[in-house]
């Protein structure tokens, strides 16, 4: 009997066989696929932006090395997750187009402030966290590049969430001022961390494909609930209260209930409203505009290093 | 602006072993994805050496004619020393 690719193609992700860049794929596979791990990308290096806001006021020189570490290795994943985008077939310059132009999007998370020094702590423990929890589940996608991007991420982001708890623990033993800035803190990226998994199960309409072919592993719901039963007990080493009166264990289900997530807020901040879309979006741009001479002087000297090596090897 | 050129990274994690891809970016030259990868793929010890290939310089096989290339050597069992069923008694062999 003949197969048609599309059944081919199934065949093969159903038998935890990769798909690779030169693969028959459905188009609205690479479609997916391009949309998700740009999304991704876009993530990491707009992620760096609200910690790079602290590297110059960290406490000590110990600090301020361990976050430059970690926003430069945010910096890295961005570009893992570039390069495995354009083996889909789409080049960096439209990439950072679409970021630019708004018609990407990136993690809603890093529409809110970092405001005070906790929140270095907190976005390690919990923006990190959560995404480490996304990501492990991705390092078995079924796209062979993708896949491997995320292999390399996690290995680096287990110091992420390692510093960003040091940091809170710190805290946490110190004064009743530094304590009060760790449940602040808390208070104030639990309920974003939680969103960064997306919408409930119910209400997102293209994650049944996704499950089908393996780029996602599991569903929001359960990233999510896995997360807060991670958490929970990390929280109570910390001294600190969830921000939600209905956390509490469920013995039957065996996992911790939590409160109702306000998509309002999420889907406000999607759309651009939230405290910090339009300074993000404008301090990428400004970067990248303010990057262009280097990149032009690098292709000047590039050019002027070829003509030299080839009028050598005439002569 | 347009893109600068695609180079495609090889790392050897240590004398001894093969150099092994690990994923690719873009530089002005060879020279500069050289820099860029040092920065990006061994910033925790994972080289000790570094090529870099311009992407556009690698003939890769078609996986459309995967059958023809890679399918002849599936029924090729005698290739295999357990092809070879010999007396017990046999030693370092
Ligand atoms: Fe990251
Ligand atoms: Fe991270």
């Amino acid at each position: 009997m003949e197969h048609s690719l599309e059944e081919i193609f199934q065949k093969k992700v159903d038998n935890e066989e990769k798909i690779e860049a030169r693969d028959w794929m459905p188009d609205a596979y690479r479609k997916t696929l391009i949309r998700q791990i740009s999304q991704h990308a876009h993530s990491e290096i707009v992620g760096m932006l609200p910690e790079g806001n602290w590297i110059t006021r960290a406490p000590s020189l110990k600090r301020k090395l361990a976050l430059l570490a970690k926003v430069q290795d945010e910096g890295g994943h961005g570009l893992y997750l570039y390069s495995a985008t354009e083996t889909l077939g789409i080049g960096r310059d439209e990439l950072i187009d679409q970021l630019h132009s708004g018609k990407a999007k990136y993690s809603s998370i890093f529409n809110y402030p970092s405001l005070t020094w906790a929140d270095m702590g907190a976005i390690g423990w919990l923006v990190d966290g959560a995404a480490i929890m996304n990501q492990v589940a991705l390092c078995r996608t079924s796209y062979g590049p993708y896949a491997r991007a995320m292999v390399r991420i996690c290995k680096e982001e287990s110091f992420h969430q390692r510093q960003g708890y040091d940091i809170l623990y710190t805290m946490s033993q110190g004064s009743a001022e530094q304590k009060e800035m760790v449940q602040d803190s808390v208070n104030r990226w639990w309920w974003p961390s939680l969103m960064m998994f997306g919408p409930n199960d119910d209400a997102s309409p293209n994650s049944a494909q996704s499950l089908k072919w393996k780029i996602k592993r599991l569903s929001n719901d359960e990233l999510r609930q896995r997360f807060v039963d991670m958490t929970v007990p990390q929280a109570e080493i910390l001294g600190i209260k969830l921000p939600d009166p209905d956390l509490k264990y469920n013995e039957s289900r065996g996992h911790y209930d939590f409160g109702a997530i306000n998509w309002d807020e999420f889907y406000q901040v999607l759309a651009g409203n939230g405290p910090c879309n339009k300074e993000r979006l404008a301090a990428r741009i400004k970067a990248h505009e303010e990057g262009a001479w280097v990149r032009e002087a690098a292709s000047a000297y590039a050019e002027k290093q070829q003509i030299k090596n080839n009028s050598k090897s005439v002569a | 602006m347009k893109d600068w050129p695609l180079f495609e990274i090889f790392i050897r994690s240590k004398n001894g072993l093969n150099h092994k891809h690990v994923g690719s970016l873009h530089a002005a030259d060879a020279q500069m994805a050289i820099q860029n990868a040092r920065d990006v793929y061994t910033r925790r010890n994972e080289g000790v050496s570094i090529w870099v290939a311009e992407a556009k310089n690698i003939t890769a096989s078609n996986p459309d004619e995967n059958e023809a290339l890679f399918d002849p050597a599936s029924d090729k069992i005698y290739r295999h020393p357990t092809f070879y069923v010999l007396p017990d008694a046999l030693k370092h062999m």
